[in-house]
């Protein structure tokens, strides 16, 4: 399988008036064409900010502190910020949640569709035209010709949903990343969005990066996993894998605390504890140390990956 | 179109307010009319004369009734000062404040808008602490002062502008009336010698006007981009890669535009009263100066003249302001 993404040691870092938040600390994945991998873990494990740094859209106060991140062989982290700005969109997209809000709300959604095929495909105004209506017909919007003039706020939620996928797929990117693309919608409406990805990914061989917090949205429709957990990548397995054995302390915390439609739902667990303060100078070298049951003394070493299975590799010392 | 026409509908009830509020803020002001009139010499027996030929001496309702009858017919009364129809007075001297406050307010928005966006997207720069700067001055500086400041440094000291006395020079005739502004005018029948010395004149007044208006619109201009730039849509826009171009002006200026109309039409009106105090100034023959020389000789006819003009430009205003949010928004067409 062809690597899209390769993502080795990536670190980022907030400078903030109370201090530097280390958002990332030395993430690594890989995703191949064609292939799905879901981000899970909990608000603020750095899901979100693994995908903006990667597109070079951190705000002013963060930075990559290290690590490489190659897609299709180009080197991002060293990448001007122009040559980000080509690459976004033309062979990365990025979809996110909330999308009636992702839209520009006084611009037809057509337009919205052929701003970003003229500036990466280099189409003429009516060549754009006409491939936005081709891509809303893509992405199952009835009467695409007259939709193509009508404003997010007179489509529903789920509509506006395959808009922002069919911005992100016109160009045909080798990467699509989906920051919480059902988050907000109901749960049908978030099955068609999901099986739109899907079907468009399996067409177009295009690479999903699917982040969320829905576990039970990333066994279904992942072929692997990375769980993450305050700025690290603790465990990573193949889907079914991590679902049937999950190694690590935290995943098996966020497996429990999981509601299954089987399960009955006193048995959920949550997970005690909260996020580490990430501003900490002393940050300990396994993050859940503190809210982790199996903590030991060589929990102290420092931080190492380790295959435990083919394909399935974990950070902990002591792993179940 | 029919929501346009219900938006003038729905602006009758505050004219006719005006109108009421109008008539009885002349008749409770300080200063008898027919007093100032006869003059200083005059017998008591004039000055009941003067009054009864005026109609002051008649029951409020029925003067009310008088005038309201006159106004439907277009007769806005006589102004004693000039000695002329008050609406002959006024439709001579609108074109003159109106040139005088447009002029003000495309030179504010040509400087407050750019000023507003820069500010905006380069956070903290040089641009932006101009923005702060001019901004703070333009909210302390009373129109009066900037315009004695710049007649003093621009006529006196420097000697580059014309005397402050009106919309031409001494010499320089009136262009043949068409719009009524003389900038327009002249250039019409390519009169440039006019064109030129009604701009120099127009010059100071409108910086004077510029001033003031530029720190509301710059002050707007810049928040909006700035909560326009933090949306959702705009990271979308980033995310997709559109030129930072694209992004500034067709994605974030159109949306950041919407509270800044709005804020041109207050500003329009802040506009309309600052100019009473910029006209005296500046000798200019406009409506605020003509009102203010009325409201001194308790002139009743013009200032309800003036008052009412001012209530049917701003309504007017509002109804332009509604529209261009129209064009602009398309979810304002759906209300």
């Amino acid at each position: 399988m062809t690597t899209v993404l390769d993502v080795t040691d990536f670190s980022v870092e907030f400078r903030t008036r109370s201090g530097t938040v280390k958002a990332l600390d030395r993430v690594a994945f890989r995703i191949g064409r064609g292939e799905t991998m879901a981000l899970v873990g909990e608000s603020g494990s750095g899901k979100s900010v693994t995908a903006y740094a990667l597109l070079g859209l951190l705000d002013a106060a963060g930075r990559i502190t290290g690590g490489r991140a190659s897609l299709e062989g180009v080197e991002l982290t060293t990448a001007s910020p122009a040559a980000l700005a080509a690459i976004r969109g033309r062979r990365a997209a990025m979809i996110f949640q909330n999308p009636r809000a992702a839209l520009n709300p006084i611009r037809p959604i057509g337009q919205q569709i052929a701003d970003v095929v003229r500036r990466h495909a280099g189409l003429s105004r009516r060549d754009a035209t006409s491939r936005a209506v081709e891509m809303l017909r893509e992405v199952g919007i009835p009467d695409p010709v007259r939709r193509a003039g009508a404003y997010p706020f007179e489509l529903s939620g789920g509509m506006c949903q395959r808009v922002m996928i069919a911005i992100a797929v016109a160009t045909r990117p080798a990467l699509l990343i989906a920051d919480e693309p059902t988050t907000g919608l109901d749960v049908t409406t978030q099955a068609v969005v999901m099986d739109i990805m899907a079907k468009l990914a399996g067409e177009t061989g295009m690479a999903t990066l699917l982040i969320t917090h829905d576990l039970a949205l990333a066994a279904e429709r992942s072929g692997r996993i990375a769980v993450m957990h305050a700025g690290h990548i603790v465990e990573e397995a193949a889907t079914r894998a991590l679902l049937a054995a999950p190694r690590h302390p935290y995943t098996r915390r966020l497996l429990a605390a999981t509601p299954t439609a089987a399960g009955d739902l006193a048995e959920l667990r949550s997970i005690p504890g909260n996020l580490p303060d990430l501003r900490r100078a002393d940050l300990p070298p396994c993050r859940f140390a503190a809210r982790c049951p199996q903590h030991l003394e060589a929990c102290e070493a420092p931080m190492v990956w380790r295959d435990i299975a083919p394909a399935h590799r974990i950070a902990c010392w002591n792993p179940a | 179109m029919r929501g346009v026409l219900w938006r003038l509908a729905g602006s009758l009830p505050a004219l006719a307010a005006v109108v009421v509020v109008t008539f009885i803020l002349t008749r409770v002001l300080p200063g008898d009319t027919a007093t100032y009139f006869a003059g200083p010499t005059a017998s008591a027996e004039s000055i009941a004369q003067i009054r009864t030929a005026l109609g002051l001496d008649r029951p409020l309702p029925e003067q009310f009734w008088s005038y309201v009858v006159a106004l439907f017919h277009g007769d806005l009364g006589m102004s004693l000062t000039t000695g002329q129809p008050v609406l002959v007075d006024i439709l001579a001297r609108l074109p003159a404040s109106a040139e005088l406050t447009l002029c003000g307010l495309v030179l504010a928005m040509a400087v407050a808008i750019p000023l507003g966006i820069i500010a905006a997207v380069r956070q903290g720069s040089l641009a932006d602490h101009a923005c702060r700067v001019i901004v703070t001055a333009g909210v302390s500086l009373p129109v009066f002062f900037t315009g004695l400041l710049l007649v003093y440094v621009f006529y006196f000291l420097l000697g580059w502008s014309p005397a402050p006395l009106g919309r031409l020079d001494a010499f320089a005739s009136a262009p043949p009336t068409v719009t009524g502004f003389y900038l327009i005018d002249a250039a019409l029948i390519g009169d440039w010698e006019t064109w030129r010395s009604a701009f120099a004149q127009l010059v100071l007044p409108a910086v004077t006007l510029g001033l003031f208006a530029l720190a509301p619109i710059a002050r707007i201009t810049r928040a909006s981009m700035l909560a326009v730039l933090g949306a959702e849509f705009i990271r979308t826009a980033r995310a997709a890669g559109l030129a930072s171009r694209t992004i500034i002006l067709t994605y974030a200026l159109r949306n950041a535009l919407l509270p800044v109309v709005t804020t041109l039409g207050m500003v329009f009106s802040f506009l309309l009263g600052a100019n009473v105090l910029v006209e005296k100034v500046f000798a200019w023959p406009g409506i605020g100066s003509y009102a203010v020389e009325a409201l001194i000789a308790s002139d009743g006819a013009p200032v309800q003249g003036f008052v009412l003009t001012m209530a049917i430009l701003y309504v007017a205003l509002n109804l332009t302001i509604d529209l261009i949010n129209r064009a602009l928004d398309p979810r304002a067409r759906q209300a």
